[in-house]
């Protein structure tokens, strides 16, 4: 650093779940200089999850959504600069530019930048009552909207599609929703438990609509009353939510010439290719040693694996322990647990019988190795599971098809 | 309001004041006790805030449901007296209580 005057310190540009755990472990780990958090949307740091669920059903408050409590950022002297993008980074005066025409100097720069929903180019898309969820304010609109007896239209039938569509249920809603795809969770999950999943969601209402295009969202008046199928036919609806999928928010670290493919390429470190510029959460795309390849994760676990990454190397800790992706939703009375990437699988492996009484899936290598593992109401399976992929364990698929078989054993 | 204490396996200690309501697991979070990570927030989805309760205190704890116990018999380093700290709620009759992080929660 230069010896004018103090170090500008850390500056965080992002509050999500990633940007918020980056502080919290900094200041844990004995950061004691200055840490400024920069937030685009006005709220403090909040879990995203529960915004389609507990959320959506009126069931959690802003405190019980909060990632920490108010007090939290004024005990650990983090200073908080809500409502602001950043709008440049110019990495040789390590400087970034914010919206509202500030400028903030920083030693250490953490991206935390997070995704936004993949845009459909769909004639309609602007229709009044045309929504996407990603943010608190989102799941506001979409609460409002969901009166009894409205009727909503999900386009896509991944996590958050078929979590909205079990909450709108919940409200006394209907739901219908239209996936490309022949089956739901079709980029996520294994044939079987899509399957199990759809038949779920039609057993309580929902009108799944499979292997079925989407060619405009109809309306009237401004405001969205139906869409259009690729097959002519009509779903009538009150409002329509879009989730198909989500991008990295990497614009700024593009303009500003860090190595981006798909998300900001970082390494194990959560290092940039700039030595003072780190990048963690969904914005990211990085290393999974254990599959060998690079993978954008966007989940919550992995933003919390990332921030202590980084928070790691920058206060000269040791490395964290490296972890296994997990993902986990929560639809009806059904809790699916995912653990595990199943790159590389030849062979799945069911372990007892599609039932809301609960049964996992583990997907196992040529030579046995368990690489994933996906439960539903089986929580012990997929426990046990986690264990068995980070030990990279070789069972028999008999052995875990068996029921007989004490999991505890196999995976110990 | 309550005051519950947290220790570190690294022997650090943590006394902390909680509001009645909360979950030992927030408790820790809001106040940035290290050692418990909580990634699923508290639906008792990831075994990422196991604790050992202090003996004395277990049964003022409650028992774990179904979901916890079989979270747990997987935890690493699970014992019998380990609990998910964002499945028991900070009450009046918890005023003392200390539990105690493992090595790590992976």
């Amino acid at each position: 650093m230069t010896n004018q005057g103090p170090e500008p310190g850390i500056v965080i540009i992002g509050g999500g779940h990633a940007g918020g755990s980056a502080a919290a472990f900094l200041r844990q780990y004995g950061y004691k200089g200055p840490l400024t958090l920069v937030g685009t949307e006005p709220l403090l740091p909040y879990q995203r999850p529960p915004l389609s669920k507990a959320w959506l059903k009126g069931e959690a408050t802003a405190e019980s959504l909060a990632l920490r409590p108010a007090r939290f950022y004024v005990q650990q002297n983090v200073e908080t600069r809500l409502g602001v993008t950043a709008t440049a980074l110019d990495r040789e005066a390590h400087r970034v530019t914010l919206s509202d025409g500030s400028t903030l100097g920083y030693t250490k720069l953490v991206l935390a930048l997070g995704s936004r929903a993949r845009p459909l180019a769909l004639p309609g898309r602007n229709l009044g009552g045309v929504m996407e969820l990603r943010t608190a304010a989102d799941a506001d609109r979409l609460q409002a909207a969901l009166k009894p007896g409205a009727r909503l239209a999900v386009v896509g039938g991944g996590f958050i599609g078929l979590e909205v569509a079990a909450s709108a249920m919940a409200l006394g809603a209907s739901a219908t929703v239209i996936e490309r795809e022949a089956r739901v969770l079709a980029r996520v999950a294994c044939p079987a438990l899509s399957a199990f999943v759809q038949d779920y969601h039609r057993a309580r209402g929902v009108d799944v609509r499979l292997a079925t295009g989407v060619e405009a969202l109809e309306g009237e008046g401004g405001q969205v009353t139906g869409i259009r199928l690729a097959d002519g036919g009509l779903v009538p609806c009150d409002l329509a939510l879009i989730g198909v999928g989500a991008l990295a928010n990497d614009g700024l670290a593009q303009a500003a010439g860090l190595d981006c493919a798909n998300g900001i390429v970082v390494d194990l470190a959560a290092r940039t290719s700039d030595a003072d510029i780190y990048a963690v959460g969904d914005c990211t795309n990085r290393p999974l040693p254990m599959y060998g390849q690079m993978v954008r994760l966007e989940s919550v676990p992995n933003a919390i694996e990332q921030a202590k990454q980084a928070a790691a190397d920058i206060t000269g800790r040791a490395p964290p322990m490296p972890e296994i992706p997990w993902f986990w939703s929560d639809q009806f009375d059904l809790r699916l647990q995912m653990a595990g990437l199943p790159f590389g699988a030849t062979q799945t492996v069911l372990r007892g019988v599609p039932d809301v009484a609960g049964f996992a899936v583990f997907h196992l290598g040529a030579d046995d190795t368990v690489l994933a593992v996906e439960a539903i109401n089986a929580p012990a399976d997929f426990m046990a599971g986690r264990v068995l992929v980070a030990k990279q364990k070789q069972v028999a698929p008999g052995l875990l098809a068996d029921l007989s078989s004490d999991m505890k054993t196999l995976a110990a | 309001m309550p005051t519950i204490t947290y220790i570190e396996f690294n022997g650090t200690s943590h006394s902390i004041e909680v509001e009645n309501g909360l979950s030992v697991m927030e408790g820790a979070v809001n106040n940035n006790v290290p050692g418990i990570d909580a990634d699923c927030g508290g639906s008792c989805a990831c075994a990422t805030c196991h604790v050992f309760v202090d003996e004395a205190w277990l049964g003022k704890c409650g028992t774990p449901d179904t979901q916890e116990k079989s979270m747990l018999g997987f935890a690493a380093t699970a014992q019998a007296n380990s609990r998910l700290a964002c499945q028991i709620t900070v009450s009046d009759a918890l005023d003392g209580l200390v539990v105690r992080m493992p090595e790590a929660q992976h």
